[in-house]
């Protein structure tokens, strides 16, 4: 199954009385029933390690391109209306700031790992903390409540998945714990944010500005206030859209159907 | 008024600084640049006018680098069509088709390994990329094996291996058009050519060629020649071509520790102290 099609339902899988195995492709599994495919007898896989540094770099990209207006830049510089470029027009640094990570899982915690190079300080909040090493191997801080997160932060970058506790996790409350001049990346699922929240939010400049790789839903409707914004990059969901990552993310794929077909142990195998 | 100026700060190659400027300004002692480049100044020209010069070389390596680096990851994950297909009215698309390529892992040449090249090396590290280097002369082995990086005698050598190309020098009579059509075919067609130089180090025109022809894969400019470029000229519709308005140095924090160091070089002029970032006519 690659981009949640097809969708599946009670309907789908009463048609199909010998599916055996879903391979989905990518880490997260939010748009599947673990439990309906149980009940049913199918197996399910994903395909979790091989997206994780093209999906860090890609939060990379994101938190760069935002700081130095990267794409605002762009415009500029092909715009037919451009007859000179402004000496007042900066963007932010990255070194001496603080990028505060919300999950510190694979992706995290490899994001860390990169953003380390850029002299940037760096909290995190995770479900449970990392041990010493991993941290100090990054010069990551604990924060406990993510609320002490939110208020240090130049930049948050949201790495977690989506589940019924991270459902809007960042909300208008958390927006406005954030800095006035904080940027919000979000490379885990559109649902994790209360996108309403983040529209006034930027709209009133309780943040600086916001870079999403994804919405909900995706796309977003062609009238939605976020495609306006300028302090807003939208990317059509390409964390692990790189030739080499989808060609062994359908590898892994195809070997878990193989295994689920034959009857033997599933690599990636999701319970 | 004339007569009161000893110091000029030049922004921007502003004001322009020529013959005629400098007979009108008999008590001028120093220029103070803001940024690295010089080569927009004719440095024999101010010296036979007994005026100092100096550049401000360290404020400008932590943003020039991270501007290398953004434009590096925004053309291999093709950020900037990647936003215009996000917001783009009923623009239909395929997901399934729209790939860019992998960073980590993959092999960075960096040519021009100075303060900029040396940082890029640093950042480009904790990407796992590898990295090559061709440079004037080659740097320490402690300073290569801190950022792992593997020294190219012959430029070729780097662009016959490199991914990405990034192009970090000063812009000299010998650097000029460094990269030009010949370079360009030895460089791999999937690699990515990214410049925050000076426009004139390429060869642009060549550069217009390969890329619509598949000659190399994507080109990522923060400088051009002239920048900004004519309105109607073909790198500015190229699709595989990002081109951001010189924007290497534009934070708040680099223009505040460049007009730091420019005072710095000022005030030791006037003052007739040894000026810390001095330029001489080589």
């Amino acid at each position: 199954m690659w981009y949640h099609k097809p969708v599946i339902n009670e309907e789908l899988l009463q048609s199909l009385p010998n599916l055996k195995i879903v391979a989905s492709s990518g880490v997260g599994i939010d748009h599947l029933d673990p439990n309906l495919l149980s009940r049913y007898g199918v197996k399910l896989s994903n395909t979790p390690f091989v997206v994780s540094t093209d999906t860090a770099d890609l939060g990379m990209a994101l938190m760069l391109a935002s700081s130095r207006r990267l794409v605002e830049g762009y415009q500029m510089a092909v715009s037919p209306d451009t007859e000179y470029f402004p000496a007042d027009w900066l963007g932010a640094e990255l070194s001496g700031a603080t990028l505060g990570i919300v999950g510190m899982g694979t992706i995290g915690y490899k994001v860390a790992e990169r953003a380390k190079a850029f002299e940037m300080k760096i909290l995190y909040h995770n479900r449970n903390q990392r041990n010493k090493e991993e941290e100090s191997a990054v010069g990551a801080i604990y924060c406990k409540k993510i609320e002490d997160l939110l208020h240090q932060s130049d930049f948050v970058l949201l790495s977690v998945n989506l589940t019924a506790q991270t459902h809007k996790l960042i909300g208008k409350r958390e927006l406005e714990l954030m800095k006035p001049t904080a940027t919000l990346i979000n490379i885990s699922r559109g649902l994790v944010v209360d996108q309403d929240a983040l529209v006034e939010a930027l709209h009133n400049k309780v943040i600086k500005a916001a870079a999403l790789d994804v919405t909900y839903p995706e796309p977003l409707p062609r009238d939605h206030p976020l495609l306006k914004l300028k302090n807003v990059i939208i990317t059509p969901h390409i964390g692990s859209a790189t030739k080499k990552t989808r060609r062994l993310m359908m590898e892994n794929m195809t070997e878990s159907i193989q295994a689920g077909l034959t009857g033997l142990p599933i690599p990636n195998e999701v319970l | 008024m004339s007569k009161k100026v000893q110091a000029i700060y030049l922004w921007w190659h502003k004001p322009v600084i020529d013959q005629e400027l400098l007979q009108s300004l008999p008590n001028l002692k120093v220029i103070a640049n803001s940024g690295v480049g010089m080569d927009h100044l004719d440095l024999k020209l101010v010296a036979s006018f007994g005026v100092k010069m100096a550049n401000a070389p360290n404020a400008v390596s932590s943003s020039t680098a991270d501007t290398g680096m953004g434009l590096l990851l925004a053309s291999a994950r093709r950020l900037v069509e990647g936003y215009h297909i996000a917001i783009s009215a009923g623009m239909e698309y395929c997901e399934a088709d729209f790939l860019g390529v992998e960073v980590t892992g993959a092999t960075l040449g960096i040519i021009g390994m100075g303060n900029i090249g040396y940082k890029i090396a640093l950042g480009a590290k904790a990407f796992e990329m590898n990295i090559l280097y061709h440079n004037r002369t080659r740097r320490k082995e402690q300073e290569e094996q801190a950022v792992g990086a593997t020294y190219c005698e012959k430029m070729d050598s780097l662009l016959q291996r490199a991914d990405f190309v990034m192009v970090v020098v000063s812009l000299t009579p010998q650097t000029h058009k460094l990269i030009g059509k010949r370079e360009m075919e030895l460089m791999k067609p999937t690699a990515t050519l990214i410049n925050i130089s000076r426009g004139a180090v390429i060869d642009q025109e060549a550069l217009v060629t390969a890329l619509q022809t598949g000659v190399i894969r994507a080109a990522a400019l923060d400088v051009t020649y002239p920048g900004p470029l004519p309105r109607d000229h073909t790198l500015l519709k190229l699709k595989n071509v990002i081109i951001t308005p010189h924007l290497g140095i534009k934070t708040d924090k680099a223009t505040y520790m460049i007009t730091e160091e420019a005072v710095e070089n000022i005030l030791a002029a006037l003052n007739g102290l040894p000026i810390p970032s001095e330029v001489l006519p080589s």
